[in-house]
C-alpha cells in the first residue's frame, strides 16, 4: 500500500501530461464526432434512398469493425498517401467511431420530437431547415444529452487505444512506466483511478447539465 | 354593396390518402371577416380539409385559392402563403423549450425579420389581448389547457394573418377551460377576422358562425346560415347528426 502510494504521487507529473492529452483527444474527438453524427442524422431522415443508405453503410462498417482497426487503418493506411500526425489519426478515428453512435442518438431524438412541433412551425411559415434548427434540434439535443454524455464516457475510454500508436495519453503513460519499472500493475491501478475521476467528474457535470436544461419540463 | 372580398375558395378539391379517399369534390367559399364554422362527426375529413388549406397536408386535386390566387404546391413558395393563414391546433403544439413570448416572437423574428424589440412589443400586446399579460416568462409546461391555446391563438396572430384556421381548439380541454378560448375566439371573430373553425362546440356555432359547413363521410352534406342548419336542417343526416351530439 505504501509503495502504491509513494508510486501514485511520484508519477503525478507524467500522468498530469497523460490525462492533458486524453481530454484533449476526447474532447476533439467528441467535436467532430457531433458534427458528424448530425450529419448522419440528417442523412437518415432525409427521406432520400440513395443519402439513408450511405448513412446506413457508414453506421454499419463503424459498429462492424474494432475501433483499434478503424484507428490502425487510418494511421498506417492512410500514412502512404498522406503523413498524418498521430493526434490527428487517433482524433478522427475516434471521431469517425462515435460519429455512428451519435448519429444514432441524434436520429432517436430527433424521432422523438412529435409531428405536432414541425407543424406548428411549418404553420407559421417556417421553412425546413428553420424549423430544424429552431425547433426541433434543441429540443432533440435536450433529449439527447443523458446519452450523449454517456457516448462522451465511452470515447474517454476508447482514447486509450490512442496509445497504441504512440500517444502518451493516460494508459500510454501507464504502460510505458510500467514497463520502465519492470512493475505494472501499480501504474494500471494508477490510470484507473485516473479514469474513474474524470468519469465520475463528467457524470456529475451531466447531471447538473440534465438539471440545467429541465427548467422548462 | 360592394361584393365582399373572397379570401379562401376551395373548387371539387379531392384528397386520398393510398387507397383511402377522404375528401371528394369539396367546394367551399370563405369571405373577408367571416367565421365558416366545419361540424360533422370524426373522422369525416373536417381536419384534412382544414390543413389542406395552409398545406400541411397537399390535395390530390382541385383548385385552392388563397385571396385571388390559386396556389399549387409546386409553383408557389408555400411558406409565404402560410404566413397569411394562420393555424391553431387541437393538441396547442406549442415549443416547450421557449417560454410563452418567446414562443409568439419566434417566428416574427425568424420569418418576417421582425427586430427583437419590436417582436416583444407586438408580442406583448397579443398577450395581453388574450389575458396572459402575466405570464411573458413562463415555460408552457406550467400553463393550464386553457391558457396554453390561447398563447397558441397569440403565437398565430402574431405573424398577422389574414385568415386564421381552428381545430378542434377546445377538444383537448377540460370542460371548465372551454370558455376562455372560446371567448377569445369570439372577439377575434368581431374584429372582423377571417376564421375557419372545426368544432363541437355547437352554441360557439350558433353565436359566432356566419356560416356552417355539414361534412359527413368526406363529403360536404349541408351548408347554411346556422339558424337554417340547427333549426331547420334539410338534410336526413344533418338532423341525425345534430340529433346524436345535441
Ligand atoms: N395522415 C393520414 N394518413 C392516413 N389516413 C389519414 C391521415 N390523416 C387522416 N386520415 C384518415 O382520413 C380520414 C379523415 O380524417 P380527418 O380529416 O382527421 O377527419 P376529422 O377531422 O373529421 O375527424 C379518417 O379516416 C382518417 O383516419
Ligand atoms: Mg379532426
Amino acid at each position: 500500500m505504501g509503495e502504491f502510494f509513494s508510486i501514485f504521487t511520484g508519477s503525478f507529473d507524467v500522468f498530469m501530461e497523460g490525462l492533458w492529452l486524453t481530454l484533449r483527444l476526447s474532447v476533439v474527438s467528441l467535436l467532430i464526432a457531433i458534427v458528424i453524427g448530425l450529419f448522419f442524422a440528417m442523412l437518415k431522415i432525409s427521406r432520400i434512398k440513395v443519402l439513408e443508405i450511405i448513412a446506413d453503410l457508414y453506421i454499419w462498417i463503424v459498429r462492424g469493425t474494432p475501433l483499434i482497426v478503424q484507428i490502425f487503418i487510418l494511421f498506417y493506411g492512410l500514412a502512404e498517401i498522406w503523413l498524418i500526425p498521430e493526434f490527428w489519426a487517433a482524433s478522427i478515428g475516434l471521431a469517425f467511431h462515435s460519429g455512428a453512435y451519435i448519429a444514432e442518438i441524434i436520429r432517436g431524438a430527433i424521432q422523438s420530437i412529435t409531428k405536432g412541433q414541425t407543424e406548428a412551425a411549418r404553420s407559421l411559415g417556417m421553412n425546413r431547415s428553420l424549423t430544424m434548427r429552431r425547433i426541433v434540434l434543441p429540443q432533440a439535443f435536450r433529449r439527447a444529452v443523458p446519452s450523449l454524455g454517456n457516448q462522451f464516457i465511452i470515447g474517454i475510454k476508447d482514447s486509450s487505444l490512442a496509445s497504441f500508436i504512440g500517444l502518451q495519453e493516460l494508459f500510454g503513460v501507464s504502460n510505458t512506466m510500467g514497463s520502465n519499472s519492470f512493475n505494472y500493475l501499480p501504474y494500471f491501478f494508477t490510470v484507473a483511478i485516473y479514469y474513474l475521476l474524470i468519469v465520475l467528474i463528467l457524470t456529475i457535470a451531466v447531471n447538473q447539465l440534465e438539471k440545467k436544461l429541465a427548467v422548462s419540463d | 354593396m360592394t361584393e365582399p372580398r373572397e379570401m379562401i375558395r376551395v373548387e371539387k378539391l379531392n384528397k386520398s390518402f393510398g387507397d383511402l379517399h377522404v375528401l371528394y369534390d369539396i367546394d367551399l367559399k370563405v369571405n373577408e371577416s367571416d367565421v365558416v364554422v366545419l361540424i360533422g362527426a370524426s373522422g369525416s375529413g373536417k381536419s384534412t380539409l382544414l390543413r389542406c388549406l395552409n398545406f400541411l397536408e397537399f390535395k390530390d386535386d382541385g383548385k385552392i385559392i388563397i385571396e385571388g390566387e390559386q396556389v399549387e404546391a409546386d409553383t408557389h413558395d408555400l411558406n409565404k402563403v402560410r404566413q397569411k393563414v394562420g393555424m391553431v391546433f387541437q393538441h396547442f403544439n406549442l415549443f416547450p423549450h421557449k417560454t410563452v413570448l418567446g414562443n409568439v416572437i419566434e417566428a416574427p423574428i425568424q420569418v418576417k425579420g421582425l427586430s427583437k424589440k419590436e417582436a416583444i412589443k407586438e408580442g406583448k400586446r397579443l398577450l395581453d389581448k388574450v389575458g396572459l399579460g402575466d405570464k411573458y416568462d413562463v415555460y408552457p409546461s406550467r400553463l393550464s389547457g386553457g391558457q396554453k391555446q390561447r398563447v397558441a391563438i397569440a403565437r398565430a396572430l402574431a405573424m398577422q394573418p389574414d385568415i386564421m384556421l381552428f381545430d378542434e381548439p377546445t377538444s383537448a380541454l377540460d370542460p371548465e377551460l372551454v370558455g376562455e378560448v372560446l371567448e377569445t375566439m369570439k372577439e377575434l371573430g368581431e374584429e372582423g377576422m377571417t376564421m375557419v373553425v372545426v368544432t363541437h362546440e355547437m352554441g360557439f356555432a350558433r353565436e359566432v358562425g356566419d356560416w356552417v359547413v355539414y361534412m359527413n363521410e368526406g363529403r360536404i352534406v349541408e351548408e347554411g346560415k346556422p339558424d337554417q342548419i340547427f333549426d331547420q336542417p334539410k338534410e336526413e343526416r344533418t338532423k341525425a347528426f345534430l340529433d346524436s351530439i345535441l
